[in-house]
């Protein structure tokens, strides 16, 4: 495990080089590949319902403010979706281009071209509601949050956001690949967020440790929840402990707050356990930083990866191999530092469940990454024992109303939460519109 | 392959595709490039009077344009020939001689005074040009000045002017018509009356192209101040058809040779404009928009078209849809169409749904027992082609016509007899 394997123009350029955005004559001749669809399945499609061929319209007739401003009414997110969505497996898997010529509309590109500039130039969308004299709070400033204290605002809403870490937008600005989100998007984006008025934010405020859920539900008309999945969860398996061990989550945040990536550490032989987009993003970006060899190892089959074929395709283009059906046992150390990892391989068992072969493989590391997965941190919750919950997540109905009264929850923290920016943001939207027919 | 050559009005050249008298044409240098790529004729940018026009030195073309800046429509405000009368005459004589096969044509526009005519016409003729092209068209600039269209659309004045051409001239002389009338079949009679061998149509369209949408000016603009040019291109095909048929039927017209003139921009173009009836086609905007060098598929093409028809030469092919033109009053009003949608090829896009829906006969469905799928409702389907027209598949959506049975829109029997506006029961001026 070293630093500067690669110099900082060369990783500045790996990084940019994933981090692109189309040209306006690239864009007026995809937005023509748009067919206009009536009942447009790609809308269907996407969790918060964008009027997509609108959108596409409006670049078509050179009306990018109004482009923006569809999608933005729909998703406040829309500039952080056109980079981070699955897009293959959303809206863009619905366009009707797929029967023809299996190439669909790039619509997340589009979404880009149409918002960067809406973003770029700070030009404001969408006015304050008539003040309504009710406060409402919102705990955690992530998509789900941010989208849910916007709505709140346009409807006339007074809103406090409640952050625990010093800056906004969550996993936006902790846990996407630096590729993904370049130029300071997460907290360009937030600014532009909050840009509205009416949203008072204090970042610093760990709900449970700084200010209590009882006490916020009691000093204000209704509570949104929307504190993510804190805690990552543990391989529970001999010498996880070793250095060199990491939660891939952590690394990722450490690279996005990095002014210099290539002073970070990189392995040089790094193995990443897990099958979903943290372990995609965090073995992308180890190839970027100059690592010699990254595996991905997952415990099923391709088809159950959380990652989409895209972005598997993406790791496997960047130098990354994905390797299938095996299991960690053991990790191995020499001087209390990882030197490999053992893994078993598995069989498909039967009802979906897995079958250890008892066969073992062993895989030289220096660095392993952990993305097997987050779960909710207790300490938000501490003192709302009567709050339901299940499988370790906040059980909500589709208003997204929580079993306590005047409390609302979404985002990952939700059961059946998609760990997508995009269901968060309409986790917040549906709540916002939830929580303003309780006020009203 | 087919023989490409034609004869136009006893003017021969080695295929149909002439350059029309334009600025592609304006001096040797364009016109001998044309002739090595393989383009049939030209028709050499209009002459007229000494001393020459002057140009304005600004915009003097725009275009329409799709989103990916495919030229659609154009435009210009561009003059006859600004050089000298010597110098254009000097050029075409060298010209012809140096291409004996190539049919060249003298585009000529002069005042309506026959003196003129008197003076110019064997100055012309001399140069060994194959005929004349008598340009009564061009609806700008010109046209100020008593002559272009300002003829084109008096009858009389065609008449006269090509009379006295004929008097001066032992070539072919080709009238060419202006778009901009009522009626074209009437300048057209007037071409024939006065001793035309042949029509030419059509020349641009009065236009303008937009506005500077940031200064809130006509665009294009010269210094500010813009004026209506010619439009031509793919745009104006249809109306330029539309011309050509109505003067090949004309029974005061039919036996005047055509050379269709408008958006010929593939050979597919000109398959049209010969099927109803041109017996040679012009182009000029396909060149100023791609170069001299798409002779080569405009040829190929419709040589290779002629070979699938077993058509032997083009002149099989001139006229041959004519018969099917008609007017609206003689339409079968018995014949009974129906859309009829591919389920295989639809790719659920609901494009024919919604416009049928919105503006039409409400005859498509948006689902089927909860399903989105796209049918046709036979008993609101009236045949009018909209959804086939706005399919983004080609050959998803078709017509088909009921030859028998009930038509379940109007509940009346099928009837393979055929009755017209002329006999329906609902015309106050029907036979009787």
């Amino acid at each position: 495990m070293q630093s500067s394997r690669l110099d900082r123009r060369q990783v500045d350029d790996n990084f940019a080089a994933l981090d692109s955005s189309l040209s306006a004559s690239e864009a007026a001749i995809e937005a023509q590949r748009c067919y206009f669809c009536h009942d447009a399945p790609c809308v269907s499609a996407c969790p918060t319902g964008i009027d997509i061929p609108m959108f596409i319209q409006k670049i078509r007739s050179g009306n990018i403010i109004g482009s923006a401003h569809t999608i933005l009414e729909e998703n406040i997110m829309g500039g952080m979706c056109a980079r981070v969505c699955p897009t293959e497996i959303l809206c863009e898997q619905a366009c009707v281009r797929h029967d023809h010529e299996s190439k669909p509309v790039a619509i997340g590109a589009l979404q880009r071209f149409a918002t960067d500039p809406v973003l770029e130039g700070g030009i404001q969308l969408f006015k304050r509601g008539k003040p309504t004299g009710k406060r409402v709070a919102v705990v955690g400033a992530g998509p789900a949050g941010l989208s849910c204290a916007h709505r709140l605002a346009v409807l006339g809403h007074e809103v406090c956001v409640y952050e625990a870490r010093d800056k906004l937008a969550g996993l936006n600005e902790y846990g996407v690949a630096a590729y993904k989100a370049g130029d300071d998007i997460a907290q360009r984006e937030a600014q532009y967020i909050l840009a509205i008025g009416g949203i008072r934010v204090e970042t610093g405020a760990a709900v449970g440790v700084d200010t209590d859920l009882a006490d916020l539900r009691a000093r204000f008309d209704a509570v949104f929840l929307a504190v993510g999945l804190a805690s990552t969860r543990r391989l529970n398996i001999e010498g996880e402990e070793a250095e060199g061990v990491v939660d891939a989550v952590d690394y990722i945040a450490e690279l996005r707050q990095a002014a210099d990536k290539s002073a970070l550490p990189v392995g040089r032989r790094v193995v990443v356990i897990g099958g979903g987009m943290t372990a995609i993003d965090a073995a992308v970006q180890s190839k970027l930083l100059g690592a010699e060899e990254v595996s991905i190892v997952y415990r099923r089959g391709r088809a159950q990866m959380g990652a989409s074929e895209h972005e598997q395709a993406l790791a496997q283009t960047r130098g990354v191999s994905i390797r299938h059906w095996a299991s960690p046992r053991a990790i191995q150390s020499e001087n209390g530092r990882v030197s490999a990892v053992q893994f078993e391989v598995m069989a498909p068992g039967a009802g979906g469940g897995l079958n250890a072969t008892g066969e073992t493989y062993t895989m030289a590391a220096d660095v392993v990454f952990k993305a097997i997965g987050q779960c909710l941190a207790d300490a938000p919750l501490d003192g709302e024992q009567a709050l339901e919950r299940k499988n370790g997540k906040i059980v909500v109905d589709a208003e997204r109303r929580t079993s306590l009264p005047g409390l609302w929850a979404g985002g990952d923290c939700i059961l059946d939460g998609e760990d997508l920016t995009v269901s968060a943001v309409q986790d917040g939207k549906t709540a916002a519109a939830s929580i303003n027919r309780f006020l009203i | 392959m087919a023989d490409l050559t034609t004869d136009f009005s006893g003017i021969r050249s080695p295929n149909p595709f002439w350059l029309a008298s334009a600025p592609p044409t304006d001096k040797a240098y364009n016109i001998n490039r044309a002739f090595e790529a393989g383009w049939g004729g030209v028709s050499w940018k209009t002459l007229g009077e000494d001393p020459p026009i002057v140009n304005v030195n600004g915009p003097r073309y725009a275009a329409i344009h799709g989103p990916d800046r495919r030229v659609i429509g154009f435009n210009n405000i561009e003059l006859i020939t600004d050089r000298p009368l010597a110098v254009n005459l000097r050029e075409m004589r060298q010209v012809k001689r140096d291409w004996p096969d190539r049919a060249l044509v003298a585009s000529v526009m002069l005042p309506m005074n026959e003196a003129s005519w008197a003076r110019h016409i064997p100055m012309i003729a001399d140069t060994g040009a194959d005929g004349f092209e008598l340009n009564f068209g061009c609806p700008h600039g010109m046209s100020e000045r008593g002559m272009g269209s300002a003829v084109g659309q008096v009858p009389e004045y065609v008449q006269r002017a090509t009379e006295w051409c004929k008097k001066y001239a032992d070539v072919p002389v080709i009238v060419k018509l202006t778009p901009n009338v009522a009626n074209i079949v009437y300048p057209a009679q007037a071409a024939h009356k006065g001793g035309a061998d042949a029509v030419s149509l059509i020349n641009t369209v009065n236009s303008i192209m937009g506005v500077d949408r940031d200064r809130l000016t006509i665009y294009p603009a010269t210094g500010g101040m813009g004026t209506h040019g010619g439009y031509c291109g793919e745009a104006v095909k249809p109306i330029a058809l539309h011309m050509v048929a109505a003067i090949a039927r004309d029974p005061g017209t039919r036996d005047l040779p055509i050379s269709g003139i408008g958006g010929v921009t593939t050979w597919r173009d000109a398959v049209d404009f010969l099927a109803l009836g041109a017996a040679n086609v012009q182009v000029c905007t396909a060149a100023m928009v791609y170069g001299f060098k798409i002779i080569e598929d405009l040829a190929d093409g419709l040589s290779r078209f002629l070979d699938d028809k077993g058509m032997a030469s083009v002149q099989a092919l001139v006229g041959a849809a004519l018969p099917s033109v008609t007017e609206w009053k003689y339409l079968n009003l018995n014949h009974v169409d129906k859309a009829h949608i591919d389920q295989e090829k639809c790719i659920k896009c609901g494009r024919c749904h919604i416009v049928c829906e919105d503006t039409a006969h409400q005859a498509i469905t948006l689902s089927v027992n909860g399903e989105r799928r796209f049918e046709v409702k036979d008993e609101e389907c009236v045949g009018c082609n909209l959804c086939v027209s706005v399919c983004p598949i080609e050959g998803c959506i078709s017509m088909r016509p009921m030859t028998s049975g009930t038509d379940p829109r109007t509940g009346m029997a099928i009837r393979r007899q055929a009755a017209d506006w002329t006999v329906h029961p609902n015309n106050p001026l029907k036979d009787s």
